[in-house]
């Protein structure tokens, strides 16, 4: 019992969205492959701190625990990523590391780990990310699709809003009204639709205002940090090259 | 007169669709959800959805194929009418998620590509890579988002449905709901409720399904009176990897696109796999069923890997029940289109499926029962009355359930891709149905009733929020839930002996003993998540009861319910005579056994444990036959029930009175 193999977190925390943060360690017992998520079901169900404390379940977001809902993205040994797929294996240098779990910075703190990312949502009211149609149940056949499009348009459909660009952007902060990536990048992915084009000019109005594209400032975290490979910066680059375009065009058209 | 409102519990397909098709005929919606609709369990949905579709026509399939397949891979235990209206609006729902713009795969001349699944002969499946019921959830995400910068819909994200409300004539008036950060609990009116809540996974402490999927808004609706049906048929599928959290499933899609089930041949062999030589591994499936090959029905698939696993001890992992599921021989275009999921065993296992065959094992994976609900059946086409307000509908007036939530269109198993069809076709219709009901809704709308009936309801949700919060007992509610899961997946999953079952139904007791003791280690009214949890347990345990039971008193073998005690003996060897009298004995006792069991499961909620009763099945459409899908062996059965079918046809001609 006393050699059984344990994992070592230090988790951030924070009861309430206005009082102080703290820091709280806890030890769990060690299982192969597990992740974070089955680290954080296990402090809930031990209800200790490492120190032998009482201590209240760590709150946190999670739901599918696969890494396609993007509910537990989170601040890891400093780096952003979702807790289901963190692997305590791939965390460790050696067995006696210590993990730090931290709630992501870009995001009021709910409590714990768990924050409010209700603004990305907002977000994607403001670029218009949907198709147009005019009624769902029609009987007009859809329109041909090529498989280039689909190519393009897939990778940005798995955007799963996780925060994890907007966490690793420089350009978001407070005195930066910058949407972020992913907004954009939902932006962009049905410019090229056969409904979905319908709204272009709208897409790139909302593009070009206050906190737009033009607030990129091209450092590039935002692809690397990922977890999808959502090809954020092409298109960052796409809707750069459509406005300019646009905003040509509406020159010679006043 | 005060505006009418429409409460949608849930955001899952099935949610999203409803509310969508409700805003579009004019409806104002308020939407509750416990995750942001865009995080809902639907997002794992991976493999595809089914339609007839251009492709599969020109080789001879049609939509009374896809319902054909489906009711018998459901074993029969469908309402034949919602199944059938389903299966033919298939190709329309598909070609809307394509116009919604859903990124399915295409083919070069810019259509739909397509794969095949489970239960099929045909290619009917469309898809985008392996993670479908992400594209599908997002693409109505889009649409309903776009209907609340209309106006017409209010997103409650980060709520609780806690209860219907339902007045002294039984009719439903609107929902309790609580907010998960302030914990603020609030009556909400309603004209006409929906339940779309999805599955009840977390009953069996791991499965494939998300941590919200506990079952626990279903609970609340049956403790309020609604029936719940057909709740002993569980999913288990055949191909998932086990993990300490959940267990992650590798979708059938891997199978459709051509990836293969073996064992080695001889016991034992722990060679790496690439080393087994191909004439010393057993491709069991393909052997037993050549015709549907590693794409027989899941229930089927699930009994063969157990089988060769525990009968046959050839199981590639001492720990577990595992077999090989190889994809690295396929090219490697067509592992692109199964990258979604390929990353998931390379995430999560550390291993690279395309070139190491993957070790896969059965895990609990959907709830094919649910909460009751009815429907219209249109004489003429033999479908439903489109726009009855019966469709969707509970036993309580105005409320109504959809999705994995209800229990219509699957019955004693699901086929593979089966699922995002019922989901969203469930939704769409339940849209018409709830416009019909308010159109005549009985005795004024749910703001002109008495206040004191939502004061009264919310009021008794509080103290019962009171009560848990302030339970201090010795019992942890994680521990509890883990000795829950543990019991249901020994007892009630693959193979089920009553025996067990009666093991576990005096376990489930035991626990809801010590649920009465349970410790909250959180007493804060901001974010409880450790009260929501021990909440859901409480309404876990109720709907174990339910399942448990349902599984004890069936005593048959039907689609996912599996019961060796209770098998028909298939016919063994020996010379032609004895296998015919030995396959005549067989269909007798398949009649016998159609007879006295193909009938719905219906639970009651009563506080000592639920009261069973049976409902009649509609089968009008495709009478109940044999579900050998060509199984090496069964051929004498198929014989011997083609004969007495035809002869029992004869006799009904004969009796018949000339000239009739
Ligand atoms: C891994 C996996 C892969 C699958 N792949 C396929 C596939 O390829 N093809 C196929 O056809 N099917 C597939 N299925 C099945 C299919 O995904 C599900 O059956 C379907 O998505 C269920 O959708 P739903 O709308 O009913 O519910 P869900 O998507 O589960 O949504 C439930 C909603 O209800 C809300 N909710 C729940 N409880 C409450 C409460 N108390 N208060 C408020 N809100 C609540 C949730 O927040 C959520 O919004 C798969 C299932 C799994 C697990
Ligand atoms: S829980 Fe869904 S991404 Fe981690």
């Amino acid at each position: 019992m006393a050699h059984e193999r344990t994992v070592k977190l230090r988790v951030k925390r924070q009861d309430t969205p206005g009082s102080p943060s703290y820091w709280q360690e806890f030890e769990v017992p060690y299982e192969p492959q597990m992740n974070i998520t089955t680290c954080l079901q296990l402090i809930a169900a031990h209800g200790r701190t490492a120190q032998g404390q009482q201590a209240a379940p760590v709150a946190y977001d999670a739901n599918c625990l696969e890494e396609v809902c993007g509910s537990c993205t989170m601040l890891i040994n400093g780096r952003v990523r979702q807790a289901c797929s963190a692997l305590v294996d791939d965390l460790l240098s050696t067995p006696d590391d210590v993990i730090t779990l931290e709630p992501m910075t870009k995001f009021p703190v709910v409590r714990d780990l768990f924050v409010d990312r209700s603004r990305m949502f907002e977000h994607l009211k403001r670029v218009r990310a949907w198709v147009p149609v005019d009624n769902s149940v029609d009987d007009t056949p859809p329109p041909l699709m090529s498989q280039k499009v689909q190519e393009q348009g897939y990778p940005l459909q798995r955007c799963m809003t996780c925060g994890c660009c907007v966490e690793a952007c420089p350009q978001v902060n407070e005195h930066n009204a910058f949407i972020g990536p992913a907004a954009i990048g939902q932006a962009m992915l049905y410019q090229k639709h056969g409904i979905g084009q319908n709204l272009a000019e709208e897409r790139l109005e909302a593009l070009r205002d206050t906190g737009g594209v033009a607030g990129c400032g091209n450092a590039q975290n935002c692809v690397k940090v990922c977890p999808k490979g959502v090809p954020l910066t092409d298109a960052i680059a796409r809707a750069n090259r459509q406005l300019t375009i646009y905003s040509l065009r509406r020159w010679f058209d006043r | 007169m005060a505006q009418q409102r429409v409460i949608v519990v849930g955001g899952g397909l099935a949610g999203l669709a409803a509310t969508m098709r409700l805003a579009e005929l004019g409806r104002h919606v308020d939407l509750i959800s416990m995750v942001p609709v865009k995080r809902s369990h639907s997002v794992c949905a991976q493999g595809g959805i089914n339609a007839v579709n251009s492709l599969t026509r020109l080789q001879g399939d049609s939509e009374w194929k896809h319902f054909d397949d489906s009711v018998y891979g459901g074993d029969f235990l469908q309402n034949q009418p919602p199944v059938k209206e389903m299966c033919e609006w298939g190709p329309r729902i598909v070609d809307m998620m394509d116009r919604l713009g859903v990124m399915f795969n295409r083919t070069p001349e810019g259509k739909r590509d397509q794969r095949r699944f489970g239960g099929t002969l045909y290619k009917r499946t469309a898809f985008a890579g392996a993670t479908t019921g992400q594209q599908l959830l997002y693409a109505l995400d889009e649409q309903v988002r776009r209907w609340e910068v209309e106006g017409k819909v209010k997103k409650y994200e980060f709520w609780e449905f806690l209860g219907p409300i339902v007045d002294g004539k039984g009719i439903c008036r609107g929902a309790v709901a609580q907010d998960m950060f302030s914990m603020e609990i609030r009556a909400f009116p309603g004209d006409a409720v929906v339940l779309a809540t999805g599955g009840c996974g977390m009953i069996f402490g791991k499965s494939t399904m998300s941590m919200i999927c506990t079952g626990g808004a279903a609970a609340r609706a049956f403790k309020a009176g609604v029936k719940y049906a057909n709740g002993e048929f569980i999913q288990v599928h055949p191909t998932a990897i086990p993990g300490s959290d959940k267990h992650r499933l590798m979708s059938e899609s891997a199978r459709g696109e051509g990836g293969r089930v073996w064992v080695p041949r001889r016991k034992g062999d722990d060679r790496d796999p690439r080393q087994i030589p191909m004439e010393e591994r057993w491709y069991f499936l393909e052997e037993r069923y050549p015709k549907y090959g590693n794409l027989v029905p899941r229930d089927i698939a699930t009994r063969e890997i157990f089988n060769v696993c525990v009968n046959e001890g050839l199981s590639v992992d001492p720990n577990e029940y595992c077999v090989y599921l190889d994809v690295t021989e396929l090219p490697s275009t067509t592992q692109h289109k199964l990258e979604g999921i390929l990353e998931i065993y390379e995430k999560f296992r550390g291993l690279d499926p395309r070139v190491m065959p993957m070790k896969i094992f059965p895990a609990v994976h959907y709830s094919m029962g649910g909460l009751w609900c009815d429907f219209e059946k249109d004489p003429h086409t033999g479908g439903l009355v489109l726009d009855s307000p019966r469709n969707q509908m509970t036993n309580i007036p105005g409320l109504y359930v959809i999705g994995e939530a209800d229990y219509q269109y699957h019955g004693a198993n699901r086929l593979g891709a089966n699922s995002l069809l019922s989901c969203i076709f469930a939704g769409l219709i339940v849209g018409p149905a709830i416009d019909s009901w308010l159109n005549a809704l009985p005795a004024g709308s749910a703001a002109a009733q008495p206040s004191s009936l939502f004061e009264g309801e919310a009021a008794r949700h509080k103290e019962q929020y009171e009560q848990l919060i302030n339970s201090k007992g010795d019992q942890n509610p994680y521990l509890l839930h883990r000795e829950l899961g543990q019991t249901m997946t020994k007892n009630v999953t693959v193979v089920r002996y009553n025996q067990g079952i009666e093991e576990t139904l005096a376990k489930i007791d035991e626990l809801a003993e010590r649920y009465k003791r349970v410790a909250i280690a959180d007493t804060s009214n901001w974010t409880n998540q450790n009260l929501s949890f021990t909440r859901a347990l409480g309404d876990m345990l109720i709907m174990a009861r339910v399942i448990a039971r349902g599984a004890l008193l069936r005593n048959e073998c039907r689609g996912a319910h599996y019961k060796p005690d209770y098998a028909i003996p298939a016919p063994k060897g020996g010379d032609p005579e004895t296998v015919r009298t030995e396959a005549v004995r067989w269909v007798q006792a398949f009649r016998k056994q159609t007879q006295e069991w193909l009938k719905t499961t219906i639970a009651e909620y009563t506080p000592d444990g639920p009261k069973i009763s049976y409902e009649q099945v509609d089968t009008s459409l495709i009478p109940p036959r044999p579900r050998t899908y060509g199984l090496v062996g069964a051929e004498i059965i198929e014989q011997v029930w083609r004969d007495t079918q035809s002869a029992d046809e004869k006799a009904a001609q004969q009796a018949q009175p000339a000239g009739a």
